[in-house]
């Protein structure tokens, strides 16, 4: 028989997730900090919505860009919000979670041979879907004095002729680093420079904490016509299974981007799509309720840390820590897999982001303040230990 | 007065100085100095433990009594209510807009001691212009916690 299988496929790495979620499946008094979507249920406002639309028999697809008043909401929040203006008609999407619209946004508008540019440590999709869609990914490893955030001079080194796209995803997943205005301001002067489409994965930006709101690099002047802007209902309303997120792109991409939304999923689903209008009409006290959660939680294990002796810099955004573990002379696979046999702490190790992620681990704080109790004098156990050898 | 312990120790009074100083990014000393200061002013009144009485043996009897009154001269409804809620049994005394004056949660061993205190005590007095008393059959929610309610973690041990 022949290979049945694609080159391209077949060549993408595997996510260096699965071998902890396989360990960690089997112990059953493991504690795991390994989880990237938020502890809290829907709200229930949003839930019963849900509820509602199936009672009235709304069980049928909606448009292919999703119900006319759920983007017009979105559009009007993201205006209220972020100060960009999206037509609502022709420049909003809802797609099956911020994944569909990071992978259609790439294939409207990559050739073979395009570079895509990815600053890593990042969510583990972005490279993958590069490769699907043809295109050529070009790293730039992010460094933890900076912390974590896109420099103009790591952005123009990593700039050639044949740069079309940048991948910019703050508040990030998996290092919680933000970057303000000011820090936006240089990089979308180089992309307007060098004429690169910047994709901004925003799904994490109700989740800043301290002064500095989320700013989204489409509210630049001038950026918009070259800003997609991907976000959802995942992480701001914990709605993470109901697959629900969208896109603002500008009208010429955004039509490219419904043709392939069409022929390969043809609408997100429509009991989310009513529950989300719930969502983005009264969420507003929801999501400032989970915030101030997770800033505590965050400020606990930011306290937690400095006792140890551990080193972080301050995440300011998501619900990540991501600390360095160099001094221990282990590689972040070696440290997260011990501490689990030791301690049964499950972390990601920082590489499952990218090869510059070696030396960190992802901690996340989208559990209870006991089970981070209980997990970080686990993690103190065997960071003393280490030291005490 | 810190309105974040406030909101820290109402779901959960247990929760020690050290916990509350690490989650507000706060000096351990300077909580617990704000925790006397606002216990003292009477912000802090108490700290009690959510029990779930129904699944306890012992007999347990909640009622909620509607009370109409006269208000007293000069002193509007304060002192009756000072005679209401000086009362041992009675665990809640809340004065209210609408139909009726006063909410009177009582809590008793059997029907039939509240009934008594109604019929005795409650009623005999003179502003009392008229009650009516109901009984809790179950509790689902009582100050925020649902009982009976225990939440599996339900996500994927590891998730990018």
């Amino acid at each position: 028989m022949r290979n049945p299988l694609s080159k391209t496929v077949v060549n993408i790495k595997p996510s260096g997730i699965r071998k902890f979620f396989d360990i960690v499946s089997e112990m059953p008094n493991a504690i795991s900090l390994g989880v990237g979507e938020p502890d809290f249920d829907t709200p229930w406002h949003i839930r019963e919505e849900g509820i509602y639309s199936l009672e009235k028999g709304r069980t049928f697809y909606t448009s292919n860009s999703g119900l006319l008043e759920l983007r017009e909401e979105i559009c009007k929040w993201y205006k209220r919000k972020y100060n960009v203006d999206y037509d609502y008609r022709k420049e909003a999407l809802l797609t099956v979670g911020g994944s569909e619209g990071i992978d259609i946004a790439l294939r409207a508008m990559l050739d073979p041979g395009d570079e895509v540019i990815v600053p890593e440590p990042c969510y583990v999709s972005y490279v993958a879907c590069v490769e699907l869609a043809g295109g050529v990914p070009v790293s730039i490893p992010l460094k933890n004095e900076n912390e974590f955030r896109l420099t103009k001079e790591e952005l123009l080194a990593a700039v050639t002729d044949k740069t079309k796209v940048l991948i910019l995803a703050f508040p990030s997943n998996p290092t919680g680093a933000i970057m303000t205005r000011k820090d936006l301001e240089p990089i979308a002067d180089i992309c307007k420079e060098k004429d690169i489409i910047v994709i901004s994965d925003e799904i994490y930006s109700e989740l800043t904490y301290g002064e500095e709101e989320h700013c989204t690099i489409g509210s630049l002047p001038d950026m918009k016509e070259r800003t997609i802007i991907i976000n959802g209902f995942s992480k701001a309303y914990a709605m993470t299974g109901w697959r629900l997120g969208y896109a603002l792109a500008p009208a010429l991409i955004a039509e490219q981007m419904t043709k392939i939304h069409q022929f390969a999923i043809m609408c997100a689903p429509t009991t989310s799509q009513y529950a989300a209008i719930s969502a983005i009409k009264d969420g507003d006290k929801d999501i400032a309720r989970m915030r101030e959660s997770y800033d505590k939680r965050r400020h606990f294990l930011l306290a937690t840390f400095k006792e140890m002796g551990l080193p972080c810099f301050e995440p300011k955004g998501a619900f990540y820590m991501f600390p360095c573990i160099k001094e221990f002379g282990l590689t972040s696979d070696e440290f997260a897999t011990r501490l689990l046999e030791e301690e049964e702490l499950a972390v990601v190790p920082g590489t499952a982001f990218g090869d510059c992620g070696e030396g960190f681990i992802r901690i996340s704080y989208a559990y209870s303040i006991d089970e981070l109790k209980e997990a970080m004098e686990r993690l103190n156990n065997f960071i003393k230990r280490f030291r005490n050898k | 007065m810190n309105i974040e312990i406030l909101k820290l120790l109402e779901t959960d009074s247990k929760m020690t100085v050290t916990d509350i100083a690490k989650m507000l990014g706060l000096d351990e000393a300077a909580v617990a100095a704000d925790i006397k200061a606002m216990e003292e002013g009477k912000i802090i009144c108490g700290y009690h433990t959510m029990i779930d009485w129904d699944k306890v043996a012992e007999e347990k009897v909640t009622a909620l009594i509607e009370v109409k009154v006269t208000p007293q001269r000069g002193q509007g409804f304060d002192r009756i209510a000072e005679r209401i809620y000086n009362f041992e049994e009675v665990n809640a005394v809340y004065l209210m807009a609408g139909a009726f004056d006063f909410t009177v949660i009582l809590q008793g061993t059997s029907l039939k001691e509240v009934s008594r205190f109604v019929s005795e005590k409650l009623s005999t007095m003179e502003q009392i212009i008229s009650t009516s008393t109901h009984f809790v059959l179950k509790k689902y929610k009582d100050h925020g916690i649902i009982f009976d309610v225990v939440k599996q973690d339900e996500r994927l041990v590891i998730a990018p």
